[in-house]
């Protein structure tokens, strides 16, 4: 307890330095304002499709919450709870559990893990869903080895977990979206908590004692954020529970809207989801404040990983196995075998798809880290709450489902090209239609609005990392904001910005329904011809299609596994 | 990221903004519900007949938000889907037109229209009754009531309540006996189900072929699509040991449940010529026999040739309440499926 308090108190003493108001004194409050205006703009953009969910919702729906309360309501809401709280456990479990591992530990296929722990992120949740239902249902491969083994006849015979259930979709979700854990938790041990740990440990605290009381707490902020980015992610998952047979508040916004008609009290139901990812957003920022350390210097000494020998060396290798065979592994393997079998179907398309969904996703890459980067710029120079608080309102169009987001960018985008093309033609006669409406280019800006939580998060814990003191040296030695974020701050955070990209890369190309729905005319991707076949249940014959969006996340997660491993490869010191 | 990746990457943005399908005399622009591997091959056949090209984006959801939010300059034309509910979730939104062509009232029953014509049947899908051969005699099963039938208790799969094709064969069912009536026997099939609602219509067929369940609802198609499937030879293990049973063929007897595709001109179209031309031709017996062969959906137009297997599967009566009456009850019947507990 004495190491952590001493440990906490020396960051803390470092971090007031830093903050020492006698250098702010000397600079001029209106040069951030560009900045802060830009941050502004970026995100009244980014919030545009919640506010036009708040005027979709502006309608009296007693009718339908009456029957919603008085049926299903209450069920929706458990499950979506219950969803959640199986997604946190899981994913904070095997996230925290494999970074500590390959971080701390030397044991056989460790250097492969550190990257290949990341790839169940590339793979699509539906996808997933199928390939382990296909496998574990009753008519799957399991169940009929165990009957033809034990000569059970009918489900009657025996207890077999129902796969298509509540437990189903937590499995599926957590396999899928602990990569963010990973990758943050990761980070936080590499960067932040290597130092002390081997303090602690100097000190005479145990492995265990060290793990909760000084690498865990330096590594909450990490996994709280990474928990909060899956849970934004598990509350709009619409395809995957709808596999699973467990009715969501997801799925009742869309039999709300579809079934029922009522789009107003779909936008209603998601607005809901909206408040409750602000109930989390607040939660997370809770446990960052309560925990909010600069590093001490540019560069941490790394982790000394302690050689594992024998049955613990294996058992470490089987633990990180686990994740990456059922997430990643298996879900290759079964779409490998369905397409060799449809080699001939699908082709012709195949490689115009690819480009079309590669270039569209580095494209959405680019511009939604240049917008997150501005964004978390601008709130750093604020130095306000409130410009926080405006930020991390504009990250809530992750927690929409898509498809509902894509409704919310499509009406503001009509008014905006209905609007530019009656003043094109009442002064120049020159009718321009829709400017946006149904191009690429919209497609890539309702990309970045999904996705600016995923890049804004990473760039801002980042930058919250380096010491406000940067900013004032390079301020006090003449340089401007620009200035200082292109020769201070960039240098600095260069792995995040890759990871920021990639993350944001390997989203777009699995996402689908903002595709389908805003695509252009004729337009395909790999994941709208997946669609294609899959809705007609025949995925096994789009599997080169689905494949390629899981191998195409392999090079990202390389790179970003690289970068967040380089300050641990490199040697001590400058 | 080198220069050359980047700026060819810039190129492909500047071709996406500029690639407006401009609006050309000669071409049509379609929004469909219908996948792109069953469409194509009818566009295709379209554009070789007549020279007129086709545009299309196929969605899932929200193409009438997509209409309505872009107002007069809205680029599609045809609106084309898999189900009534999509069709009269356009119609509802105010956006078709009605469409006086003597050919596709000629060809399209009146109860495959609506009575104004803001839409048009182009096949019809019958949502029947899978039976295994063995587990189930013939003549046991002989209306959709009998699903409520006790004596089916735990043998009964289908997917999900809330599904458009189940919701669809509810309303109707709402629309002949009323919603009373009606929860009466959505409450029995419910006690007769094997599993929790769950999968697709073929996962249904394969619960019978590995014991789960005798009976199952589906659509009739998915018979054909099994039976031929040569790339996953077990599908066809699951269709052949599957008896089709129609329902309400008795005499005075309602008839077999159907639903549609179907397709309706909208009012904002600039293609208006092109686009009932292009009705005209999907009900036509060229693109009349592909929707028979290639998907082995039932054909609006009368004398058409259709599958063998399909042929094999026998003849049926269907049921000829307006599918406007129908698509009437939709918001009621996923209401009654709430109300049962259906899917719980």
């Amino acid at each position: 307890m004495c190491i952590r308090r001493s440990a906490v108190f020396c960051l803390e003493a470092m971090s007031t330095t830093a903050t020492s108001t006698s250098v702010r004194l000397l600079l001029s409050k209106s040069r951030f304002d560009l900045w802060v205006w830009i941050a502004l703009a970026i995100a009244i953009l980014a919030f545009i499709p919640v506010i036009t969910l708040f005027k979709l919702s502006w309608a009296n729906n007693q009718e339908i919450w009456q029957h919603l309360l008085d049926t299903v309501f209450w069920i929706y809401v458990k499950n979506t709870l219950l969803l959640c709280m199986g997604v946190t456990l899981f994913t904070a479990f095997i996230g925290t559990g494999a970074a500590w591992l390959v971080t701390r530990f030397n044991f056989p296929l460790k250097s492969v893990f550190v990257w290949a722990l990341l790839l169940p992120l590339a793979v699509p949740s539906y996808i997933l869903a199928f390939v382990i239902t296909d496998q574990l249902e009753y008519a799957g491969f399991v169940q009929k080895s165990l009957r033809a083994i034990f000569g059970w006849q009918t489900a009657r015979d025996y207890w077999f977990p129902e796969i298509r259930s509540i437990q189903g979709a937590i499995a599926v979700l957590s396999l899928v979206l602990y990569p963010y854990v990973y990758l943050l938790a990761r980070a936080a041990f590499v960067e932040q908590a290597a130092q002390l740990f081997e303090m602690s440990r100097c000190l005479g605290k145990s492995q265990t004692q060290s793990f909760f009381k000084v690498a865990l707490p330096l590594a909450r902020p990490a996994i709280v954020v990474g928990v909060t980015l899956a849970l934004m992610e598990t509350i709009n998952e619409y395809g995957t529970v709808e596999f699973f047979a467990v009715p969501t508040l997801t799925a009742g916004i869309f039999d709300v809207w579809l079934n029922m008609s009522s789009l107003s009290a779909a936008a209603q139901i998601a607005l809901m989801l909206v408040s409750f990812s602000i109930l989390l957003l607040g939660l997370e920022r809770y446990s960052r404040n309560a925990g909010k350390f600069y590093k001490l210097t540019g560069q941490s000494p790394a982790m000394f990983a302690e050689p594992l020998k024998g049955a613990k060396a294996w058992t470490a290798t089987l633990l990180c196995l686990l994740p990456i065979s059922l997430g990643f592994i298996l879900p290759v393997t079964v779409l490998s075998n369905y397409a060799l079998r449809n080699l001939d179907s699908g082709f012709d398309q195949y490689l115009t798809n690819a480009w079309n969904s590669f270039s569209l996703a580095a494209m959405a890459a680019l511009l939604t880290t240049a917008l997150g980067l501005l964004l978390a710029y601008g709130v750093r120079l604020s130095k306000s709450n409130k410009m926080r608080s405006i930020a991390e309102a504009a990250t809530l169009g992750y927690a929409i489902p898509g498809a509902v987001l894509a409704v919310g960018i499509l009406y503001p985008l009509g008014l905006f090209d209905n609007a530019v093309d009656s003043l094109m033609k009442a002064w120049f006669n020159y009718p321009t239609g829709l400017l946006l409406t149904g191009t690429g280019g919209a497609l890539v800006l309702a990309y970045s609005l999904r996705f600016i939580a995923l890049s804004y998060r990473t760039l801002d814990a980042s930058l919250t990392k380096i010491t406000p003191e940067m900013d004032d040296a390079s301020r006090v030695l003449g340089s401007r904001s620009g200035k200082t974020l292109w020769r201070i701050h960039l240098p600095l955070i260069r792995p995040s910005l890759l990871t920021a990209m990639l993350l944001v890369f390997v989203d777009t190309m699995k996402e689908l329904p903002i595709t389908l729905i805003l695509r252009p005319f004729n337009f395909n991707t790999l994941s709208t011809q997946v669609w294609d076949l899959a809705s007609l249940e025949q995925l096994e014959q789009s599997a080169l299609a689905a494949l390629t969006i899981l191998l195409a996340g392999i090079l990202p997660v390389i790179i970003m596994s690289r970068n967040i491993g380089s300050s641990e490869q490199r040697p001590q010191g400058h | 990221m080198n220069k050359s990746v980047f700026s060819s990457l810039v190129a492909v943005l500047a071709s996406l903004v500029v690639a407006t399908p401009a609006i050309a005399a000669e071409e049509v622009n379609l929004y469909s519900y219908r996948q792109q591997s069953l469409l194509q091959p009818l566009t295709d056949a379209f554009t070789a007949e007549t020279g007129i090209k086709v545009n299309v984006v196929h969605a899932e959801k929200g193409l009438a938000e997509k209409i309505k939010a872009a107002g007069a300059n809205n680029p599609a034309d045809l609106v084309l889907t898999v189900d009534i509910g999509r069709l009269e979730e356009v119609r509802a939104a105010g956006l078709f037109e009605a469409v006086d062509s003597p050919l596709l009232n000629d060809v399209v029953p009146a109860h495959l229209r609506h009575p104004e014509n803001l839409w048009f049947a182009l096949t019809t899908r019958a949502r029947v009754v899978y039976a295994h051969k063995d587990r189930v005699k013939e003549g046991e099963l002989a209306s959709l009531n009998d699903l409520a039938d006790p004596k089916w208790k735990g043998r009964i799969c289908t997917r999900s309540g809330k599904h458009v094709y189940n919701i669809g064969l509810i309303a109707s069912v709402i629309a002949e006996d009323g919603e009373e009536a009606a929860e009466t026997w959505l409450r029995g099939v419910k006690d007769n189900l094997a599993r929790k609602p769950q999968g697709n219509d073929r996962a249904q067929a394969k619960a019978i072929f590995e014991g789960q369940c005798d009976l199952a609802i589906a659509n009739r198609y998915y018979m054909g699509k099994m039976f031929y499937n040569t790339k996953s030879p077990e599908q066809q293990q699951w269709a052949e040991q599957i008896r089709v049973e129609y329902l309400d063929q008795q005499v005075g007897g309602r008839g077999q449940h159907i639903n549609i595709s179907g397709a309706g001109l909208l009012n904002t179209a600039k293609n208006k010529d092109n686009a009932i031309k292009l009705l005209e031709f999907l009900v036509g017996e060229t693109a009349q026999g592909l929707y028979a062969t290639a998907n082995f959906e039932e054909p609006v137009r009368a004398g058409i040739k259709t599958d063998e297997f399909i042929e094999s599967l026998g003849d049926f009566k269907s049921d000829r309440i307006s599918l406007q009456d129908v698509a009437d009850q939709r918001a009621a019947a996923a209401r009654l499926v709430d109300r049962v507990g259906f899917d719980m």
